[in-house]
């Protein structure tokens, strides 16, 4: 008995001091993203690597997660006679949700891992070390404008999700389920509002800045060599998934929630 | 004027472990210490907290006379330029050519303009012996005995008043060992550099030691000049320099 409580007493101060360094180490980074020095070369760099290097990834994503929801929803909504609004369930659904989850949850497996993976090596080879006794903070060296960048380009990205995902419903609807073209276009449009894309790309920034964050965190803080650095790699992408989710939750319920 | 390092009862412990218990020691202006010791001894935790990457929870560090215990990180800024640090595994920048490696301090730390910065490193690459046509290579494109001298090249590259070495002949042949301690004794010559070092390699140690230093169990139990090492009186010392299983220091192969 006293065994199990210790044991769960054990678990639940891990956790407090797991919580307490991401909080300490998200707090550092954020006021290292905002103060100067800068390093735009590295942000630019980290910029081309999650931004243009994500393109293909995140529009194949798109443009099959468009086709398969026109088909599903034509299928589905055939059985109530309400075909006609494919359309209109393919912009909202795609702006709204799958597109800045869906790549999110793509850009976390690519970009999260290989932060982790790298930063985590720097860590056990003992370059973080090196940086700091060449004066230059790691925070704004190696976290800063990774941060930065994943804020930034996760809405670009997500931006170009939703058209290639409105694209690809209109595909399928047009070439294979027999809608009018210039119709599907004007449905498309009808009851889409701003804010449907707004708080897509509020999510994008959002998830963004998760991710690189938890490729840092979980890098930063890797120890015991290869097998270590594969730790924070796997913890990096599955804890960004899992706050993507919750996120995600947390951001339609503050838009749209009642 | 001040001793150049001094660490005055320094106390480090990980949990349980009690890794430096009451450490002293002063590292004269110009002088070359070098620290050695068996491995799990602590000299590797010793070097950290002068270098403020680990904090000791009880003594002082001080270095030109200011403490630097429990500086912030902008505090310390000054203190680290001081500093240049050859570590053991190299720690060069795998994304970064040979020459932006030894420019680091000199383009990030001290705002260098790229072009002058080159210049310095092919310059301070031919001091180790270094073709400038290596400047162009990755690190990984290196053998370990050139790995090395690039990383001593980045370490003297910003003439750091106090330079320090960690393991710098570990996992070198006994040729290439020599040649970096021929560099190394060099290199701090000509920069007039204080140097600490911390190894388990007799024959480096004598190389380039004016005075040596044992650490056993967190604590220093012998100092002295390099050249009174093999007449120690300590049978601790003894045992270590002749590298003898039989003695007071027994392995502790359960850890």
């Amino acid at each position: 008995m006293t065994d199990f409580l210790a044991t769960v007493g054990r678990v639940f101060l891990a956790f407090l001091a797991h919580t307490g360094r991401l909080s300490a180490f998200t707090a550092t980074a954020v006021s290292h993203v905002v103060r100067p020095p800068f390093y735009p070369r590295l942000i630019m760099r980290e910029m081309i690597e999650i931004g243009y290097f994500s393109l293909p990834v995140v529009g194949l994503t798109a443009v099959f997660t468009g086709m398969v929801l026109a088909l599903q929803s034509y299928s589905g909504f055939s059985r109530f006679a309400a075909e006609g609004a494919v359309a209109t369930v393919v912009v909202l659904s795609v702006t709204r949700e799958l597109a800045p989850v869906l790549a999110g949850l793509m850009v976390a497996g690519r970009i999260g891992a290989s932060m982790a993976a790298e930063i985590g090596t720097m860590r056990v080879t003992e370059q973080i070390d090196a940086l700091t006794t060449l004066s230059t903070n790691p925070f704004k060296y190696l976290v800063a404008p990774r941060i930065l960048a994943g804020t930034l380009m996760l809405p670009f990205l997500v931006l170009i999700a939703d058209i290639i995902g409105v694209f690809g419903g209109y595909i399928v609807g047009v070439y294979k389920l027999g809608f009018n073209s210039s119709t599907y276009i004007a449905r498309t449009w009808e009851y889409l509002m701003p804010l449907d894309v707004i708080s897509g790309l509020v999510k994008a920034a959002v998830f963004g800045f998760l991710i690189t964050l938890m490729g840092c965190y979980n890098g930063y803080y890797s120890k015991g060599g290869a097998q270590g650095v594969g730790a924070a790699t796997t913890n990096a992408v599955v804890s960004a998934a899992i706050m993507i989710l919750v996120f995600n939750y947390m951001i339609t319920a503050m838009f749209f929630g009642k | 004027m001040p001793p150049k390092i001094q660490l005055t009862g320094v106390h480090k412990s990980f949990g349980p472990k009690v890794v430096l218990d009451g450490i002293d020691l002063s590292v004269a202006r110009g002088e070359s210490v070098v620290v050695i010791g068996g491995s799990g001894t602590g000299k590797s935790v010793m070097l950290k907290c002068i270098l403020g990457l680990l904090r000791p929870e009880t003594g002082s560090i001080k270095v030109d006379g200011e403490e630097v215990v429990g500086l912030s990180s902008r505090q310390r800024e000054p203190v680290m330029r001081k500093f240049g640090m050859l570590f053991q595994g190299g720690a060069l920048f795998d994304s970064l050519k040979v020459w932006e490696n030894v420019a680091f301090g000199l383009i990030q730390g001290q705002k260098m303009e790229r072009a002058k910065a080159r210049d310095i490193a092919i310059e301070k690459l031919a001091q180790v012996g270094l073709a400038a046509s290596s400047g162009d290579l990755f690190p990984s494109e290196l053998s370990g005995g050139m790995q090395k001298r690039v990383s001593l090249a980045r370490a003297i590259a910003t003439s750091p008043d106090i330079i320090f070495f960690d393991e710098p002949t570990t996992g070198l042949d006994p040729i290439m060992a020599d040649v970096i301690n021929s560099l190394i004794v060099k290199c701090c010559k000509e920069v007039g550099a204080t140097a600490l070092s911390i190894t388990h390699d007799m024959a480096s140690a004598r190389k380039i030691a004016d005075r040596i230093a044992m650490l056993y169990k967190g604590r220093l139990i012998w100092v002295g000049p390099a050249k009174d090492i093999d007449h120690s009186g300590n049978e601790y010392v003894d045992q270590f320099i002749h590298g003898r299983e039989d003695g007071p220091i027994s392995m502790e192969l359960r850890a």
